[in-house]
């Protein structure tokens, strides 16, 4: 009894910190996009992020490119930590296993949306596309979160 | 028979205790290299010089990095920030810096105004490229240019992703990981203060 009441009051001080929005999700062929997010930014000078998760229920997936109105030059890139020494670069295609997810997530995989259109306003939503090999071109609304965020501010559908 | 066993335990007191005392000094020596106290003289947006100096008495978070960079440097610097506002009255004896790898193009792009978007209390130093190189120096870290057609402005960083903590006398005190936790540097943290 005295546990179940402990474990009430847990939960009721948990829930809130993880009571998250559901993430807008959309699937297309065997991928399933979610939990798109970004940082606001000051200004158009930098270059601003795009992190998402896909999940592939299906054959081998890539994720090709990325396409976006608020950039001219969207790309996917790779942070690496290597030897304490942090480097991003350009990478090509982002395999995704069968039946797997990939999550670009800070420190990993990201889009680098360079020669920004437009400022990101936080509260706001962009698109972006993401072109697949097999599932053809995907777009999710993407949310403009604090420049202090530092994950998505939504539950993902993994 | 009891003898050998005797003599056999023996032994093993013997070598446990060499052990021990090999373990003793490697880890006095570890804590001897450590002590050494990493040196800048940088000027934050408005041309005010700061030296490692100035923060006598205060534990001083030093990042490395640029702010073109939009995935680790803007994660590590939202950690900081939490860390500040975790650490409640105790953030007064806590600064935390960020020193520009790429100090030309953070110069004119309002480094001061970027950080206070993370924090009001990170301190954004933007020197010329030979201070740059002895504060990078100094603490025995590392940041490179690299030309990369793929990158704003057609080059881009790499730099160390640690943070670095100096004590109140300006000594090396550890560095934290990139993907720390906020939770674990500021329990790092309060212990200390
Ligand atoms: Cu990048």
């Amino acid at each position: 009894m005295m546990n179940s009441t402990a474990a009430a009051f847990v939960l009721a001080a948990i829930l809130p910190a993880t009571a998250f929005a559901e993430c807008v999700e959309v699937t297309q062929g065997n991928v399933t996009v979610s939990a798109a997010w970004s940082r606001a930014t000051i200004g158009t000078e930098r270059p601003a992020v795009f992190y998402v998760t896909v999940r592939n229920d299906g054959s081998e997936e890539r994720l090709m490119g990325i396409e976006t109105p608020v950039a001219d030059v969207p790309m996917l890139h790779e942070t690496v930590v290597e030897n304490g020494a942090a480097r991003m670069s350009y990478v090509e295609q982002i395999v995704i296993a069968p039946i797997d997810a990939v999550s670009l997530e800070p420190g990993g995989y990201h889009g680098m949306l360079m020669d920004l259109q437009t400022e990101l306003v936080e509260g706001t939503t962009f698109p972006v596309t993401l072109l697949f090999e097999k599932s053809g071109p995907v777009t999710i609304d993407t949310a403009v979160l604090p420049l202090r965020a530092r994950e998505a501010a939504c539950e993902e559908a993994l | 028979m009891l003898k050998n066993i005797r003599i056999a335990l023996w032994v093993a007191v013997a070598v446990s205790l060499v052990g021990v005392s090999v373990l003793l000094w490697r880890a006095d020596r570890q804590e001897r290299a450590a002590a050494f106290k990493p040196e800048f003289s940088l000027p934050d947006e408005a041309g005010t010089l700061h030296t490692a100096e100035d923060f006598r008495g205060k534990h001083v978070l030093v990042f490395f990095g640029f702010t073109n960079c939009p995935d680790i440097c803007p994660t590590t610097m939202a950690e900081v920030a939490q860390v500040m506002d975790d650490l409640g009255p105790e953030a007064a004896e806590v600064q935390p810096v960020f020193i520009s790898v790429d100090p030309a193009r953070d110069r004119e792009s309002g480094l001061g105004k970027y950080l206070s978007a993370f924090h009001p209390s990170i301190l954004g130093l933007a020197g010329d490229e030979a201070a740059t190189q002895a504060a990078v120096g100094s603490f025995k870290v590392f940041s490179e240019r690299h030309e990369d057609a793929s990158a704003p402005g057609g080059y881009t960083m790499s730099h160390s992703s640690s943070l670095y903590l100096l004590g109140p006398r300006g000594d090396w005190l550890r560095q934290f990981e990139y993907g720390t936790p906020a939770d674990d540097i500021t329990a790092d943290l309060k212990e200390r203060l």
